[in-house]
């Protein structure tokens, strides 16, 4: 179990501009930035991700993405945004309401899916738009000769971010797969025969991270060589009120709010990291409650998800008449 | 009897385990003297169509019961030395998705483990069992050598032959437990010497 980095509540921000927004393919674009200052970032390491703090209106997103960017290069951070137009809202604002100039925040990175730099080699598997953590882990990889191989899935030639960068630059390490073509990663044989010490990564939807998780524990991998980042949002669910203690405040969270979003958007700082329900940060006590937890996280265990007393804010819901945290 | 249950220690002494058949595609088993019971215990046809054995006899007779097996491969070796360098041959040419199998003397355990560690198998994924002596594997902290097979304490060091006091202090880097000198402030005066465990 990786410690939290920090105790406070949020994150440390940091104020970036827009530098440059470049379409990477019909759904996907690439957002660039740079410090007002004109300093560098801060180091990150390959598969860091940062929270980025959109102002929609009279609503505040923040969404993660993961750093794409080289980690040598740290004159620009660059994360790369898939438009969902059934999503709730964040990669739309992205994509539309955000211009180059434009002043954001951003949070320091933090890394929920580093390389293992004790491995023999490195064996990445991307899924759309999850090729994203991959670019930064190969560009330092890169840097210090490191021994990887790509194998990545996209939908169509069109649609494949970064594929024809990474084919012309690494044509002898990088393989891609085209659903169009009916292509598929043959995950059994490229698992089959790696040398001992070889790490598996796996970044892209759910169902193909349990199917590389599942084919490695089949053939004997141990479960610490199998590495996987997923994005999700918090799921909608019925809308709940809950009291929060130390702020002396009650809330409702909505139909397509998270219980973190809501806590937020009455002013309650809360810590916050991953905002995907695996980082720990946001680990809540549970003052009282009536009712049943809906938890959607992958940091309790199950022994604390029974016992009522902590919940994730960040993806958990929760159905009774009664919930009051520590807050 | 060949099993022990070690009593309450520091937290740095190692814990060993039980070996239970895992699936594979590649069965490595690496034993000394009464770990070869550990073997027959798990031993099951199909785990030893995939198996190699590296068995240190240290004169015991249990190289033909391990045989009868079948393993698709068998050594056997007088020593640790010298069946080292086989084991890092077999380490090197490996595949992930071995699975690896320690059982006997803590000395056996703790430098094949270190061995696998640097070829790149996870700690967490290495299983073991302690079976037959209790004997330490020690490094004398003041002049470096180990002396293995120590059963007493105090002992005297192989190499520069201080009094030396066993400690549960456990270096995983060197699979060998801390031995420090017992009479540096009054040369001679050393406790009569008992059973590490008693």
């Amino acid at each position: 179990m990786s410690a939290p980095q920090k105790a406070k509540a949020g994150a440390e921000e940091i104020s970036v501009i827009v530098s440059a927004i470049v379409p990477v393919t019909e759904q996907v674009c690439r957002f660039e930035f740079t410090r007002p200052d004109g300093a560098d970032f801060p180091p990150f390491s390959g598969g860091a991700h940062t929270v980025v703090t959109m102002k929609d209106a009279d609503r505040t997103r923040l969404n993660p993405y993961s750093l794409m960017s080289d980690p040598a290069d740290l004159s620009t951070y660059a994360i790369s945004v898939r438009r969902e137009d059934n999503g709730r809202g964040g990669s739309v604002f992205m994509h539309t309401q955000v211009a180059e100039g434009d002043a954001m925040t951003i949070t320091y990175p933090v890394n929920l899916f580093s390389l293992d730099l004790r491995a023999k080699k490195h064996l990445f598997f991307a899924g759309g738009i999850g090729i994203t953590p991959f670019l930064a882990m190969i560009g330092q990889l890169e840097q210090s000769n490191g021994n990887w191989e790509l194998h990545y899935s996209v939908r169509s030639k069109a649609l494949g971010s970064y594929v024809d960068m990474l084919t012309a630059k690494y044509p002898n390490k990088v393989h891609i797969y085209y659903d169009e073509k009916k292509q598929a990663i043959p995950l059994a044989a490229l698992l089959d025969g790696q040398p001992l010490g070889t790490h598996a990564y796996v970044c892209g939807p759910s169902g193909m991270i349990g199917w590389v998780h599942d084919t490695a524990a089949g053939m004997g991998w141990p479960d610490a060589h199998v590495h996987s980042e997923e994005f999700t949002a918090p799921a909608p669910g019925a809308p709940f009120e809950v009291h929060l203690c130390k702020s002396d405040k009650t809330i409702t969270v909505g139909e397509h709010e998270s219980l973190l979003e809501a806590i937020e958007r009455v002013g309650v700082k809360a810590p916050f990291m991953c905002r995907g329900g695996s980082c720990g940060q946001c680990e809540t006590a549970v003052v009282s409650a009536t009712g049943e937890f809906v938890h959607r996280d992958h940091w309790l265990d199950e022994a604390d998800q029974s016992s009522g007393q902590k919940i994730m804010p960040c993806v958990s819901r929760f159905i009774g008449s009664n919930l009051e945290l520590d807050l | 009897m060949s099993k022990f249950d070690f009593p309450p220690s520091i937290q740095s002494r190692p814990v060993w385990g039980t070996l239970e058949p895992r699936t594979g595609p590649a069965h490595l088993f690496i034993a000394d003297a009464q770990g070869a019971e550990a073997i027959i215990d798990v031993a099951t046809p199909d785990l030893m169509v995939k198996a190699h054995i590296i068995f240190i006899s240290r004169g015991t007779d249990y190289a033909e019961k391990l045989q009868a097996l079948s393993p698709a491969q068998f050594y056997e070796g007088p020593s640790y030395d010298a069946a080292l360098l086989r084991i890092k041959r077999v380490l090197s040419d490996a595949k992930m998705g071995l699975q690896l199998y320690l059982s006997g003397t803590e000395s056996l355990m703790g430098q094949a483990l270190n061995e696998a560690i640097q070829a790149g198998v996870p700690f967490g994924s290495i299983q073991t069992e302690h079976r037959g002596s209790t004997a330490r594997r020690m490094q004398c902290v003041h002049c470096k050598g180990f002396t293995e097979d120590v059963e007493t304490d105090p002992f005297v060091c192989s190499h520069c032959g201080l009094n030396l006091f066993v400690r549960d202090h456990y270096s995983r880097r060197l699979a060998a437990y801390q031995a420090v000198c017992v009479d540096a402030e009054d040369p001679g005066n050393v406790p009569e010497s008992k059973g590490i465990y008693e």
